[in-house]
């Protein structure tokens, strides 16, 4: 066993892992910060996706070891201050971009780290840059248009219900 | 004007505040003070004789609790099948054993040998390493034509053969199909499959089992769509516990999609082992365990004619199936080819005679059951594939072809044993050409051309059964459960509403969409009802959520329960107005009499309820809570018509969506913007089946798609945005909604669209191969350009 700390969501944590163990485990199990969802075991699915040191990280690629002492954000940290969802959160919700809400957080991490680097992306950069997030709920339609709307675009030609 | 609240609103979804925020509470999230972890170790031999399992070594690894093996489960039951199918000579089906973990034979890659519980994962999985096991292989039966020769290994020593059933439907029609074969004045043959697919919710499956020596209760949290039916099949069935002291809850689940309706040994295993460890049993898939023990979609291999006389109406149908059932039988598989496939032949056109064989087949691979649609879009994309290639061998217009054969009078029986009670399959298909711009398609499929591409439309239509079912007529098809719904409606003092169902929700908004109804029928706010799903403790017993059943049954039993509330809140209401019961009128949240201005408000009337000091209490009992159970008097059928448009790289073979309309029927509609979602979900499924999902074993039994890695998923560049219409509706008849079901639509009206849009654009490109099986991948579209 080894100790690990980090700061998470804006707090210290600490714990002690075996080497093998994963980023995403950590947190779920460590920290039972559970919003951070664990789909495959070959880091293609994305619902573990987390912010370290301000990057989007699979938490499935990375071993807890190796945030020893990194700036680590998920899903619980995203809402505003007095727990209001934030512009990312409130659009999938306007535009219907979840239902079962398994890939959601880490949908939502991808989003916001993507705008983050693009604050105005096209359809097709949107499409791009969620090829590492899997949803097999909503069909991405309203997943697209969600976060085309967190940027501000408007996008009331597609079909709006 | 969009309406912002009750039926007809697309209420946003209060559901969502949780998922966006990291709280909800999915099965895995759940632990239990003192759990152990569970490692299955499962077989990596598709087909073979267990001759031993020797533990010894694993059990004096670290952390591990106790060691579970085949042997430990002779005493329990075998998990059960729910559907009994009766073939065409009136023998019922082979039904084998189907064992906990497994027992004297290995029968597909994937199967629990032993279970290792230990107090953490980690070292459960290191102590199954070390288990010895010895198997003796045995030829594995892949191919199903093959399975059912003479002389072909058997999977289940004491069934006679490899085949659960020859299905014949309707028997009796079928020395009049054929004659009408003889007479036809045009005969189109296909032969296609329908590929084997993963349904891949992105939640793995998980069960945590927990027992109260002190009180004999068990408890299994799990991934389940329907914690009724896992309750009475787990407890009755395989580890006999009664139904008082088993308690079954899903939680948040992260979607099903089918694959979660079934009862697994995953599920019986940790139940069996809470109480023999005496502590909580956990298990949580990998996506690898997933792919190899979720049970399968599809994977039928058909050949299907149609014959036309010589005005190109269609005069009869006939099909030749084999349909994969897997090493076992699944909860609900020999239900999904048979009444849920054949039933639906008819499609959308008056055809009047058919006749549907279907051969059921075990083969040494992971069991086959539903998947978004089940059967239905088997039964689809045969007929609509067969219509277009009808089409193009006569050279007419595929669309027309359709129109003329439009069944155009409702209620329609068809010849395959259904009735359908609405439809209009003309304005689907009108408001299809106008949504698709088929019109503009020829300057579009020019732009394509000038770039070196080949462009190309393809059409279909759908008609599926949802709804499921008329509890008596699927006993007698077989069913070994009724198919009804409940709901409890739990009236407060202060006027809110906690709705207790047996549906459940996984992705499908449930307690958005519910409440609205609700408010609808009283007058109140949404925000006043809250539904209650998911644990058998707390609802009515149910029959879950699967089939586009959960408004349409689900929500029935919700509107007759609450029909049951109005009806003595007015009597309550009389008794405060001192008016004739008969006069009272309800209306926007208060009760009224009518012609007078004297009215009393909802929450007084809850009030007087639970407070009953003025109150005819020589009437009617205090409190506001009822039940109701709703049994459907027949399948609910909605319709629609689709269009793909691709384009295709003739160098690679790379096939695009390029666009995607989809016009339907659901009858009423309740929330838009979810009925919405439905559908593109469901598109991206059936986009996923005809271009890149596909489920492969090889000759050997193993399985060679078993992560995403294999698996092709689609991805958000792998579809476009599509476009949805559901205006066209003919309300269902026969429930008080008049709602039809949308879950399923998309997924079963798909890949037809896509195939024949493909085939299209191969055309225009010169090539016409007649057919092309999907998925159409790259591959396979070169191939057959260049052959």
């Amino acid at each position: 066993m080894t100790q690990v700390k980090m700061t998470v969501n804006g707090k210290s944590a600490s714990g002690d892992v075996e080497g093998r163990t994963l980023l995403a485990s950590f947190l779920r199990d460590n920290l039972k910060l559970t919003g951070t969802h664990i789909g495959c075991d070959t880091s293609q699915c994305g619902a573990c996706v987390v912010h370290v040191n301000g990057e989007a990280v699979k938490s499935c690629t990375m071993l807890a070891v190796e945030a020893d002492g990194a700036e680590v954000m998920t899903i619980e940290s995203v809402a505003n201050a007095d727990g209001s969802l934030n512009v990312i959160q409130q659009a999938f919700q306007d535009h219907h971009g979840l239902q079962c809400g398994f890939c959601t957080p880490g949908m939502v991490m991808s989003a916001s780290a993507l705008l983050k680097e693009n604050p105005k992306p096209t359809e097709a950069e949107v499409r791009h840059y969620l090829d590492g997030n899997i949803c097999r709920c909503t069909g991405y339609h309203n997943i697209v248009k969600a976060i085309l709307a967190a940027s501000g675009q408007d996008v009331s030609a597609l079909a709006a219900e | 004007m969009p309406k912002d609240g009750g039926i007809g609103a697309s209420s946003k979804r209060r559901e969502d505040i949780r998922f966006l925020t990291g709280e909800g509470n999915y099965t895995d999230d759940i632990n239990l003070n003192g759990q152990a972890y569970v490692f299955f170790l499962r077989s990596d031999i598709a087909h073979g004789v267990l001759n031993s399992v020797d533990t010894s070594a694993a059990e004096a690894m670290p952390g591990v609790v106790k060691i579970f093996t085949g042997a430990d489960f002779e005493a329990v039951g075998s998990i059960p099948c729910g559907w009994q199918v009766t073939d065409k000579h009136g023998e019922v089906m082979q039904e084998p054993r189907h064992p906990v973990l497994a027992h004297g034979k290995v029968r597909h890659v994937g199967e629990p040998i032993a279970a290792v519980v230990a107090e953490s994962l980690s070292e459960a999985h290191d102590a199954a390493e070390a288990i010895v096991v010895d198997i003796t292989d045995l030829p594995a039966v892949i191919d199903m034509k093959e399975a059912v020769k003479e002389g072909a290994p058997k999977l289940h020593d004491d069934l006679t053969s490899n085949l659960c059933y020859d299905w014949g439907f309707v028997e009796e029609n079928k020395g009049a199909v054929d004659k009408a074969f003889e007479e036809a004045a045009h005969v189109t043959t296909l032969e296609l499959v329908n590929n084997r697919l993963v349904a891949n919710p992105m939640e793995p499956r998980v069960a945590v089992g927990d027992y109260a020596r002190g009180t004999g209760d068990h408890t299994l949290y799990t991934t389940s769509q329907n914690p009724h039916v896992i309750r009475l099949l787990m407890g009755a069935f395989v580890l006999g516990i009664p139904e008082h002291k088993l308690r079954v809850v899903a939680p948040d689940v992260g979607g099903g999609f089918g694959t979660k309706i079934f009862h697994y040994q995953e599920e019986a295993f940790c139940t069996f082992a809470a109480k023999a460890c005496n502590r909580p049993v956990k298990w949580t898939s990998s996506r690898s365990e997933a792919f190899m023990s979720d049970a399968h979609g599809r994977d039928h291999v058909t050949k299907i004619q149609m014959a036309l006389d010589k005005d190109n109406n269609f005069t009869a149908l006939r099909t030749d199936t084999y349909a994969n059932m897997g090493a076992y039988l699944s909860t609900f598989a020999p239900s999904v080819p048979t009444w849920l496939h054949g039933t639906l032949m008819a499609g959308n056109y008056k055809t009047p005679l058919i006749y549907v064989n279907v051969k059921a087949v075990f083969t040494n691979t992971v069991p086959v059951d539903a998947y978004r649609g089940a059967g239905r879009p088997e039964a689809t994309y045969q007929l609509e594939r067969l219509v277009d290639k009808c089409a193009h061998e006569l050279g007419v217009d595929p669309i027309a072809l359709r129109r003329q054969n439009f069944i155009t009078e409702f209620p329609y029986a068809t010849p395959v044993a259904v009735e359908y009670d609405t439809g209009d399959y003309v304005a689907t298909m009108d408001k299809l050409e106008e949504i698709s711009d088929i019109a503009g398609f020829a300057a579009r499929r020019k732009e394509s051309e000038a770039k070196g591409k080949l462009r190309g439309f393809g059409v279909n239509c759908y008609i599926e059964a949802c709804g499921i079912a008329p509890s008596n007529l699927v006993g007698q098809l077989g069913a070994r459960a009724g198919l009804y719904e409940s709901a409890t409606v739990r009236v407060n003092a202060t006027g809110g509403l906690v709705v207790m169902t047996g549906s459940h929700s996984h992705g499908q908004g449930h307690e958005t969409a519910f409440p609205q109804v609700i408010a609808e029928m009283i007058g109140i706010p949404e925000d006043m009802i809250e539904i209650v799903h998911g644990d058998t403790a707390n609802t009515p017993m149910g029959m879950g959520t699967y089939g586009s059943r959960s408004l349409a049954v689900g929500g029935s039993a919700m509107v007759r329960a609450t029909e049951k509330i109005i009806a003595k809140a007015k009597k309550i209401a009389s008794h405060l107005l001192e008016a004739s019961e008969g006069d009272i009128e309800l209306k926007d949240g208060a009760f009224s009499v009518a012609g007078t201005d004297k009215s009393v408000a909802w929450g007084d009337v809850t009030l007087a309820a639970y407070v009953p000091h003025n109150y005819p209490l020589e009437d009617i009992e205090p409190g506001l809570e009822e039940t109701a159970f709703y049994d459907p008097s027949n399948f609910t059928y909605p319709s629609g018509a689709y269009a793909c448009e691709v384009e295709l790289d003739p160098e690679t073979g790379q096939v695009t969506i390029e666009r995607f309309s989809a016009a339907d029927d659901f009858g009423n509609i309740v929330n838009p913007m979810i009925v919405t979602g439905q559908v593109h979900g469901g598109l991206a499924q059936g986009i996923g089946q005809a271009l890149m999902e596909n489920c492969t074993y090889d000759s050997d039994g193993q399985l060679l798609s078993a992560s995403y890695m294999d698996y092709a998923m689609p991805r958000a560049s792998d579809v476009p945005f599509y476009t949805v219409d559901h205006s066209c509706q003919t309300p269902c008849t026969h429930n008080p909604l008049g709602v039809k079901g949308c879950g399923e639509a998309g997924a079963i009206g798909s890949p037809p669209a896509v195939v024949n849009a493909v085939l299209d654009a191969m055309r225009s490109g010169g090539k016409d191969v007649g057919h092309i099986d999907m998925p159409v991948t790259p591959a396979r579209v070169w191939a057959a350009m260049n052959s």
